[in-house]
């Protein structure tokens, strides 16, 4: 046997680890927005597996849906849906997630896109309606009849997101709607804010990422270099001269942590060497706070993660180590 | 089967201009949004190929090799403006759809790429046939797709509402024409797999 040392760590186990840490952003969501997000979460994976299952059939692979990969695909793309979505929305992405995306490519490990933000963008271009304006405030649990906790009433309750506030009224008004800065940090690092299902609570998503470093299962460069970019790029340009924007809130808000720790960091689709890994994180992190200082949308991270996605064979090709000993030309004899 | 009708068929699936050759992709994006604007534009191409190949096919030995280019494109650019005139009188309505893709039927790659494929070697009746041919396999799979497109995208069939569903807006824009082409072309390649047991080498590999 070759020298190799195993690990003991399957695909399987690691994707049953990341769906473990994602269980109590999970639960804060019910807290937040209702049943619904439950219920959006589990239609989800449901059609996520069906699909897999069905085309991994019709493909002729073998059914590999209980690696957990499927289910962790429906679980994220839940995930970045807005919690006011009708409960059907999840299926059609699924379909462009997992069909398109990952199996017609050649299965897990050939997709050249993160499968969630895949669905959310084939979500998004074809719903535009519902994925930029299905938001709920957070359910304040002493007022709240429990039918309306239960999902009935939603229909009449809209409201906005902090990025969308600040991308078209400014800090001033966010202040206004949202609180104090101190009142703003608190709640939009526990979770209590209008945004997608499980891209609210910093903290659990925080923790989650933490554990998942410990583990070994994910490394700091991809999260650390996204986040920090982000930081720095909108404290320079966010606010309205230079060097006076709110770095703090821009981290906060929108699915920035969501999509540092968890989508960024996929395998397959971000690049494999450190010196890689940390520019796909700046490109990430550049590609967002461009995206939502000076684009046509408020949140930016779906987009720049699937732009950076693109670029991630490239990163590999280019962060490739030097070979200390070139190979020697061929022999001429085996030229031909 | 005789000769001309092989010729036919041979544009309408085996070498199929847009899923086969995959010659004329931008058009066929571009106003497969709906079956009717698929089928005017499918119509108009079956006229200019068929009459420019007819001409060329007359022409070809008073055709210099070096001016070939430019004389097949003056010959197309007649004829497209003979349809540019008779399309507003027939179907006003539908023509302000696709007029400009009309307008731009002179510099269809499926056209010229007949004409100097087939046309320029072959005697007026093979010429009028394979014109014909490819003719009605690129508005085959204009209708085709648009039908898709419309579909899903807006929920109707040739105008009529039939979809009870909320239709995806990504078929009408395209990106969503993309998919469908890809995806038709898929099928078209499995079924020849299926049917000759090889593995197709041409379909959607120019």
């Amino acid at each position: 046997m070759s020298p190799h040392i195993r690990l003991g760590r399957t695909t399987a186990g690691i994707m049953w680890t990341v769906i473990a840490t994602l269980m109590p952003v999970l639960l804060l969501s019910i807290y937040v927005f209702g049943f619904r997000s439950l219920i959006i979460t589990l239609v989800s994976v449901i059609s996520c597996v069906v699909v897999e299952a069905i085309s991994q059939k019709a493909l002729g692979r073998p059914v590999s849906v209980t690696d957990g990969s499927a289910v962790l695909t429906g679980i994220l793309m839940a995930f970045v849906i807005p919690p006011g979505v009708p409960y059907w929305l999840p299926l059609i992405g699924a379909v462009a997630a997992i069909f398109i995306n990952k199996e017609l490519m050649g299965g897990l490990g050939f997709n050249v896109w993160n499968p969630a933000l895949v669905g959310r963008a084939l979500l998004t271009a074809s719903f535009p309606v519902y994925m930029t304006a299905a938001w709920i405030p957070p359910i304040d649990w002493s007022q709240s009849p429990l039918g309306v906790y239960l999902g009935g009433g939603v229909d009449a309750v809209s409201t906005a997101t902090p990025l969308y506030v600040l991308r078209h009224y400014g800090l001033a008004a966010l202040l206004e709607k949202f609180g104090d800065l101190s009142v703003i940090y608190k709640n939009f690092a526990i979770g209590l804010r209008p945004g997608c299902i499980g891209e609210t609570s910093s903290l659990l998503l925080l923790a989650g990422g933490v554990f998942l470093m410990i583990r070994g299962i994910i490394t700091w460069h991809i999260p650390v270099s996204t986040i920090a970019t982000v930081a720095v790029l909108s404290w320079i340009f966010g606010g309205e001269t230079w060097f006076t924007g709110n770095p703090l809130v821009h981290v906060l808000s929108g699915g920035l942590m969501l999509g540092a720790f968890y989508m960024c960091t996929d395998y397959v689709t971000s690049p494999t060497l450190k010196s890689g890994q940390i520019v796909f994180g700046m490109g990430v992190g550049l590609l967002t706070v461009l995206i939502r200082l000076k684009g046509g949308y408020p949140e930016g991270v779906c987009y720049a993660i699937l732009l950076m996605n693109c670029l991630t064979p490239a990163l590999d090709e280019w962060f490739k180590p030097k070979r200390f000993a070139p190979p020697k030309p061929a022999p001429v004899a085996a030229v031909k | 089967m005789n000769r001309n009708l092989q010729l036919l068929w041979n544009g309408f699936l085996p070498e199929n201009p847009i899923f086969r050759l995959a010659l004329s992709l931008c058009p066929a994006v571009a106003v497969t949004t709906s079956v009717k604007n698929g089928l005017l534009l499918g119509i108009a191409v079956v006229f200019v190929q068929v009459f420019s190949s007819c001409t060329v096919a007359i022409f070809r030995s008073f055709i210099h090799p070096r001016i070939r280019i430019p004389a097949y494109v003056l010959i197309i650019a007649t004829w497209v403006s003979v349809i540019d005139m008779i399309l507003p009188v027939v179907s006003p309505e539908a023509y302000k759809q696709v007029a400009l893709f009309v307008k731009l039927i002179v510099v269809f790659a499926i056209i010229i790429s007949r004409l100097e494929l087939f046309a320029s070697k072959e005697p007026f009746v093979p010429s009028f046939y394979d014109g014909l041919g490819m003719g009605i396999g690129f508005t085959f799979g204009l209708v085709i797709t648009g039908a898709i497109r419309e579909l899903f995208g807006a929920g109707k069939l040739y105008g009529f509402d039939v979809l009870g569903f909320e239709p995806l807006l990504i078929m009408i824009l395209p990106t969503g024409g993309f998919f469908v082409i890809g995806f038709i072309m898929a099928t078209f390649n499995y079924l020849e797999f299926k049917i000759t047991g090889k593995i197709p080498k041409s379909g959607g590999a120019h």
